[in-house]
């Protein structure tokens, strides 16, 4: 059987024009989609069952007992973490978020460790941007900084992009500008006209003296900003304000350096100035495929879009106080249940240590370094392959995911919907 | 033992990505247990591309293997993001929830040690 | 399950009850004539009304989220823990969903319309809408700025743009027709903005053409609502001229069951002056077109003074705004569709705008004669969050409060706008009809049983715990702002101001039947847009019947 219009669920480019052939429940050829789609797609080893740990060892259990093991550690925590959440669907981000206001718990995503500081930024100056098929239709200037989306998004510039014709740019890839700003030479810089490459750290000067450029004050802007010349810089300018349409991504090279938030705000700035000069939109490149969509539930259930904390009844919003990492390095939580995410790689070393010395809860379709910390393991389907459901593509276009094969396992929603009747059992609730 | 300074840079590459929902396997080991480096500070350190390298911070020390890459700045090293990188970079948030992923300071030097794998890596924290 | 409501004091416009002393009978989810063994609810001295209608709130979508991540600071006002049976609630113009169902029902409504929904994140909408307890609700799609539609203008085709009407309609299971700043957001996707006669940039059409072309569909469809209507050059001094046109562009029209054009929000649309400085209100001129005509139905759009977040489909006037305020400032083009724009705004009777422009929503309210033609509304959170429409009605009710008020801000109120010569006070009759039977009328809706408590109407009933000889505006607010009882769907969710019952919502959708021949066609060219411009497949576009768990479907003929 061959199943068109799926949707791929890896990145935040979300390509919804994937074709997949099925035989006997099993995915056996994968057409449209980059290698990394195809490779998830094809499938991993997965988590076969349940298991709870015992003597330092992962023990085979039913989903029962391992559903039954999490409420009782969730209702004998004081400070429970909830966290991850972009590799599933907004239907499980719902019940996540009804488990954590229950609990009292922390409940945090993903974003706080990619683009969190950018949510930071737009709460600070708003975010002039656009859906991705405006780009692919206006766009002739097309900025990538800090964004390696040849690696990331591989079919970021071939669908929404440098190469597509749209409707105002019939050309394609012809009559549009592609600049890349990296510390490094990426392989995104390959497929650019021009490349500037920034010392790492300095983003935020150099993002100064373009808006010193742009507003005519370009004596103030020394001869080289961050390792780049201010010819350089003063060329940039001049691209930017003859544009048509201007679009700059941006990536985790200005979150997760020096500056974080600050490099957004005015990367942000920048943009919302060159609108006085011509049509400039700016964008987050979102990681995972549903890291959005978790920021757009959590926003409208609890007013805040990540790291909320419910221990005071009321959500309290504090990124820095209430985000995973620094509740882990401050050995803050006493239990921490994990979903659709792997902080057990992706956290830092201090981080995952004390992880390590508390109770862990993991719900993954997959085994992971999480898994080796995790006390309860709960096997999940796949969502977007195996369960269908709400993702929101890295622009907030909402689509919904595709289930392509029968699962196997409970999806995250129904595993969330039996720990929760489960927590209010133990509670006598 | 010769040793260079360096900003750890961590990010993605495709094949991290290929093998970032097959964490537990060799090739996720291959694709991510790595530090590009620039030539000619792989030269100054005598190590040859392929070679085990020890990435050191305040923060912690992992071996990964070193790979050539000349798209790299000098005094760059990039480790794709991951279980390996993390051990190196600085944890602190800065107050805003992001530990610093990006532009930690480090120092590389040849190792003769092997690469630890997942399960090595995640005992050590234990 | 029945209820025998007692004694109250009845106003049901549309039933032509008018302070009735009388009893309503409710069964299972309707109100019938009589009932056998109720539940009694003891109304004495209190006023019972049809549960509220809201004809244009901004409650659910991607723009609104938009300015809740936008406005944590807002998020943080409001902010109440989980109740025994209520979710968290937070935000004051940008409350989160759970909030701004309860704030709702306990105001007495029972009906919210999302006005303002961009095809493409209809499923947002919906989603947050599944997330809004008790409202039933319905949305409207954005259609104006949309490149089918313009084509379909610049051509001709009414028919195959009626199809696509009946198409997008359906797709994305709205319940009509909005247009917002028409033409505006393609020029803004440059940059630029249009007026009503300017030629939209690369399509040659006007706004004008627009608005015509989709009232023609909108009544060759049939639908239960008339176009709605966010007219051009919305916020700026002197725009009354472009309003006046645009209401002017379909007055060759009519429809027996209701007027053909809806013009929202018109306070920001009722602007004198050549600028700033002699800004001053025009209420008048519009007040005398809309008493003496029939096609055109209107809104308020009330200001009130204090801290808010705008946010509309209208790209250009929030961008605009951001330029004069200097805050922070979100925008949303949405590829082939609309375009939204969000930036928080401080109204301040310290400023003589600002002062007239809350003048000026009452003296809509109070200078049009025939509440029929006007419902209240405050657009919210544009001119202010929806919590605020007790000291509204308050301010209708009493000229002395209003007086009050009008020496406590900027004195050119007293030059500049019309309030301070006006002496009418509303009754309670008047406020039935503008918050509740009026928008059901305007919507179409009080065929499907909304806006009135008549046999086999819909069990949704407001009482409020308010003498109806009360004039003082404490009392007033302190009444409409917790509702003694609302009943949504037969069911007591509100009792003593506080929710006792969490039913979810139902959403009105309407279903348009269309000739198939001039679908066939449009849907070929629709493909064609699909494939080369937009960025999802159109197999994956229209929202799946998941989104619309509690379907009313309302189906349409030609």
């Amino acid at each position: 059987m061959i199943i068109t219009d799926v949707l791929c669920p890896f990145c935040g480019a979300l390509c919804d024009d994937i074709v997949v052939e099925v035989e006997k429940n099993k995915i056996i050829e994968v057409r449209e989609a980059c290698e990394i789609g195809v490779s998830k797609m094809m499938g991993h080893e997965r988590i076969a069952t349940p298991m709870i740990r015992e003597n330092g060892e992962l023990k085979e259990t039913t989903y029962e007992n391992a559903i039954d093991k999490t409420a009782e550690i969730l209702v004998n925590s004081l400070r429970p973490l909830i966290y991850g959440w972009s590799s599933t669907t907004c239907e499980a981000h719902r019940k996540g978020i009804e488990l954590a206001e229950e609990l009292g718990a922390v409940i945090d995503n993903t974003a706080s460790v990619c683009h969190g500081p950018s949510i930071l930024a737009i709460q600070n100056v708003g975010l002039p941007s656009c859906t991705l098929g405006q780009i692919k239709n206006r766009a002739d200037l097309i900025i990538y900084w800090g964004s390696n989306q040849a690696e990331a998004h591989p079919r970021h510039m071939s669908r929404y992009t440098s190469f597509p014709r749209g409707f105002f740019s019939e050309e394609g890839r012809r009559g549009k500008k592609v600049v890349v700003l990296d510390v490094r030479k990426t392989t995104t810089v390959e497929v650019a006209d021009d490349f500037i490459q920034v010392a790492p750290g300095e983003d935020y000067p150099v993002l100064s003296a373009l808006r010193a450029i742009l507003a005519g004050e370009e004596n103030v802007v020394p001869s080289c900003v961050g390792g780049v010349s201010k010819e350089k810089l003063i060329e940039l300018v001049e691209k930017m304000k003859s544009a048509r349409f201007g679009i700059l991504f941006f990536g985790l090279g200005l979150t997760h350096s020096r500056g974080r938030y600050n490099n957004v705000v005015n990367a942000i700035s920048l943009v919302r100035e060159l609108n006085a000069h011509t049509k400039f939109v700016i964008m987050p490149m979102r990681g995972h495929y549903n890291v959005t969509g978790f920021n757009q539930v959590c926003t409208w259930e609890t007013g805040f879009p990540f790291a909320v904390d419910f221990s005071r009844g009321q959500p309290w919003y504090n990124p820095g106080e209430t985000s995973a990492v620094d509740i882990l390095n401050r050995e803050e939580c006493d239990a921490v249940l994990v979903i659709a995410s792997d902080p057990g790689a992706h956290f830092p070393k201090k981080s995952i240590e004390f992880m390590a010395k508390i109770p862990v809860i993991q719900i993954d379709p997959y085994p992971n370094p999480t898994t080796e910390l995790a006390d309860v393991v709960i096997p999940s389907a796949i969502a977007g392959i195996e369960v269908e459901g709400t993702a929101y593509r890295m622009d907030k276009v909402p689509i919904r995911l595709r289930k392509i094969i029968e699962p196997n396992h409970l999806s995250d929603e129904e595993i969330l919907s039996r720990v929760l009747n489960k927590v209010r059992e133990r509670r006598g609730e | 033992m010769k040793k260079i300074d360096v900003k750890l840079i961590t990010g993605r590459l495709v094949e991290q990505g290929i093998h970032l929902e097959n964490k537990m396997s060799d090739e996720y080991l291959k694709a991510a247990a790595v530090c590009e480096l620039n030539e000619r500070d792989m030269a100054g350190l005598g190590i040859r591309d392929g070679g085990n390298v020890r990435v050191k911070s305040r923060f912690g020390e992992v071996v990964v293997r070193a790979r050539i890459n000349n798209d790299n700045p000098a005094g760059i090293a990039f480790i794709p993001m991951g279980a390996w990188a993390n051990r190196v970079i600085d944890p602190d948030t800065g107050g805003c929830g992001m530990p610093h992923y990006k532009g930690t300071d480090a120092e590389v030097s040849l190792s003769y040690e092997s690469i630890p794998t997942i399960k090595e890596l995640m005992e050590d924290v234990k | 399950m029945e209820l025998l409501i007692k004694n109250g004091v009845v106003y049901d416009p549309i039933n032509e009850i008018r302070g009735e002393k009388m009893d309503i009978c409710v069964k299972e989810d309707k109100i019938v004539s009589k009932v056998k063994n109720p539940k009694v609810i003891d109304a004495n001295g209190k006023l019972v009304m049809p549960g509220g209608v809201d004809i244009h709130s901004h409650i659910a979508g991607g723009k609104i989220n938009a300015g809740r991540l936008l406005r944590p600071e807002d998020g943080r006002k409001g902010a109440e823990p989980r109740g025994k049976l209520t979710r968290v609630c937070t935000g004051y113009s940008v409350p989160n969903t759970y909030a701004t169902g309860y704030r709702y029902a306990k105001m007495g409504y029972t009906f919210v319309m999302e006005p303002a929904t961009p095809p493409l994140l209809a499923r947002h909408t919906h989603e947050e809408l599944i997330d809004t307890p008790i409202l039933d609700n319905a949305i409207l799609a954005l259609l104006d700025n949309n490149w089918m539609t313009m084509e379909y203008v610049k051509s001709g085709e009414t028919k195959k743009l009626a199809a696509y009407v009946a198409w997008m309609i359906k797709a994305v299971k709205a319940y009509g027709v909005k247009i917002v700043n028409p033409g505006g957001d393609e020029a803004w996707g440059w940059g630029k903005n249009v007026n009503i006669d300017d030629s939209v940039p690369n399509f040659d059409v006007t706004p004008r053409d627009i608005i015509d072309g989709l009232a023609e569909a909108n009544e060759m469809l049939n639908l239960p609502h008339s176009i709605h209507i966010h007219c051009n050059d919305l916020g700026h001094p002197g725009n009354y001229e472009t309003t006046l046109k645009s209401f002017d562009v379909v007055k060759g029209r009519s429809n027996a069951n209701r007027q053909v054009m809806h013009a929202t929000h018109v306070q920001f649309h009722s602007y004198g002056g050549s600028g700033w400085k002699d800004f001053e209100s025009k209420v008048d001129e519009i007040a005398k077109y809309v008493n003496a005509k029939k096609h055109v139905t209107i809104d308020m759009g009330q200001v009130m003074l204090g801290d808010t977040t705008t946010m509309t489909a209208d790209g250009p006037l929030e961008y605009g705004l951001h330029m004069i305020t200097g805050r922070k400032w979100t925008n949303l083009d949405v590829e082939l569709e609309t375009g939204g724009g969000i930036t928080p705004f401080l109204y301040s009777s310290k400023v003589a705008v600002n002062t007239i422009q809350w003048a000026i929503g009452l003296e809509l309210a109070l200078l049009i004669k025939d509440p029929w033609k006007i419902a209240l509304t405050t657009d919210h959170p544009n001119g202010a969050p929806f919590i605020t429409y007790p000291i509204v009605i308050s301010l209708l009710m009493n000229k002395q409060k209003r007086g009050e008020v009008m020496a406590n801000v900027h004195k050119a109120i007293n030059k500049r706008a019309i309030l301070p010569s006006i002496g009418r006070e509303l009754d309670w009759n008047d406020i039935a009809i503008m918050t509740r039977a009026a928008p059901a009328r305007i919507l179409g809706l009080d065929r499907y049983g909304k806006g009135h408590l008549g046999v086999g109407a819909d069990a949704d009933v407001a009482i409020y715990d308010v003498s109806p000889e009360e004039r003082e505006s404490k009392k007033i607010q302190s009444a409409l702002l917790h509702a003694k009882y609302t009943i949504k769907g037969g069911e007591v969710v509100v009792r003593d101001g506080e929710i006792v019952a969490v039913p979810e919502g139902r959403t009105y959708w309407v279903n348009p039947e269309f000739d198939g021949e001039s679908t066939k066609d449009m849907l070929g060219d629709l493909t064609g847009k699909f494939e080369k411009y937009y960025s999802v497949n159109l197999a994956n576009y229209p929202v799946q019947d998941a989104y619309v768990p509690h379907p009313v479907e309302i189906k349409t003929k030609v």
